[in-house]
């Protein structure tokens, strides 16, 4: 399986994710510089984690710009996998490819520390084959998280079952406390309605192996890898 | 050359927690009539080589497509003159 990274200017998770799926999966990882406009021979695409142009002037607001995000936005269209983690994430709901906005954490302090997240889809390209109610555990690193969409999109959001993770506590229950940022419904990942476009803000590509603590975010590469092979 | 402002806030809807904070340290600062901050963003734009009647059009659109995100934030312009 093809899979490229994208690397914007300020991409700082590129190379780990490039890493994961190249040497703990076995994927065929390589980067693609945001000036790329084509994506031909490519199975999936990741938008890594960072800080793309700074985050200036918003998360993800002058990435989504990036030549890539044309051919990005197409590949989504005719169905390719897009997987978008932390900024990846945030340049996909900037880019419209995926609802809502992130705010400033709650408590406005920047997060880097582990959390845990509950799978609430088996159907998306990013946990393909997860049983549903299991709990993952992965590291947060953002200072806007906080996702945010208005009371009757959110309605709409979980009746088409586009929420894919859950912050919660280690044994899966969904208290204001595990929810860290303050996102509303305790929202940590969703996907876009046919599913094959995924966002989430923890960092599977920062738990993927035992040495780093937890390997649980390896699943969401194995998912990818799972996802493509049904294809 | 004209010139324009742009006023970007978050929605009235949508909490703000760089506001509240700041809003809770002028209390401990002693400014106990400080019932709510709302912070937002400003940007000043020269314009240059646009007839004047297009710079309003031209600013709206850069507000819209670029300096807000439609989904949390509002924002306002004003052009001198």
């Amino acid at each position: 399986m093809r899979v490229g990274v994208v690397v914007f200017p300020g991409s700082n998770c590129d190379h780990d994710t490039y890493h994961v799926l190249k040497h703990v999966c076995g994927q065929d990882a390589r980067f693609v510089w945001h000036k790329d406009d084509d994506l031909a021979g490519l199975d999936a695409v990741v938008l890594p984690g960072g800080f793309s142009y700074g985050d200036y002037l918003r998360t993800g607001a002058i990435a989504r710009f990036s030549p890539v995000m044309r051919a990005v936005a197409a590949f989504a269209k005719r169905g390719g996998p897009v997987l978008g983690i932390c900024n990846g994430f945030q340049i996909l709901q900037e880019a419209g490819l995926l609802p809502g906005a992130m705010l400033r954490n709650r408590r406005v302090k920047f997060l880097s520390q582990p959390v845990h997240v509950r799978v609430e889809r088996d159907d998306t390209i990013a946990t393909a084959g997860l049983t549903r109610g299991s709990v993952l555990t992965m590291p947060i690193a953002h200072g806007e998280g906080n996702f945010f969409l208005p009371e009757a999109d959110l309605d709409s959001l979980e009746g088409e079952g586009q929420v894919v993770f859950r912050y919660t506590t280690r044994d899966g229950r969904v208290t204001d406390e595990s929810n860290f940022n303050g996102s509303c419904r305790s929202i940590a990942g969703l996907c876009n309605r046919e599913r094959n476009v995924v966002g989430l803000m923890p960092h599977p590509e920062r738990a993927a192996e035992p040495e780093l603590g937890s390997a649980d975010g390896r699943l969401v590469f194995d998912a990818l890898v799972r996802a493509l092979q049904a294809a | 050359m004209a010139r324009a402002r742009v006023y970007v806030t978050l929605k009235r809807s949508v909490f703000d927690p760089q506001g509240k904070t700041i809003q809770e340290a002028l209390v401990s600062l002693g400014y106990r009539a400080v019932a709510d901050v709302r912070q937002g963003k400003f940007f000043e734009i020269a314009v240059d080589g646009v007839d004047a009647a297009a710079v309003k059009p031209l600013v709206e659109e850069i507000a819209h497509r670029v300096l807000a995100n439609p989904v949390i934030e509002s924002y306002r312009v004003e052009v001198e003159g």
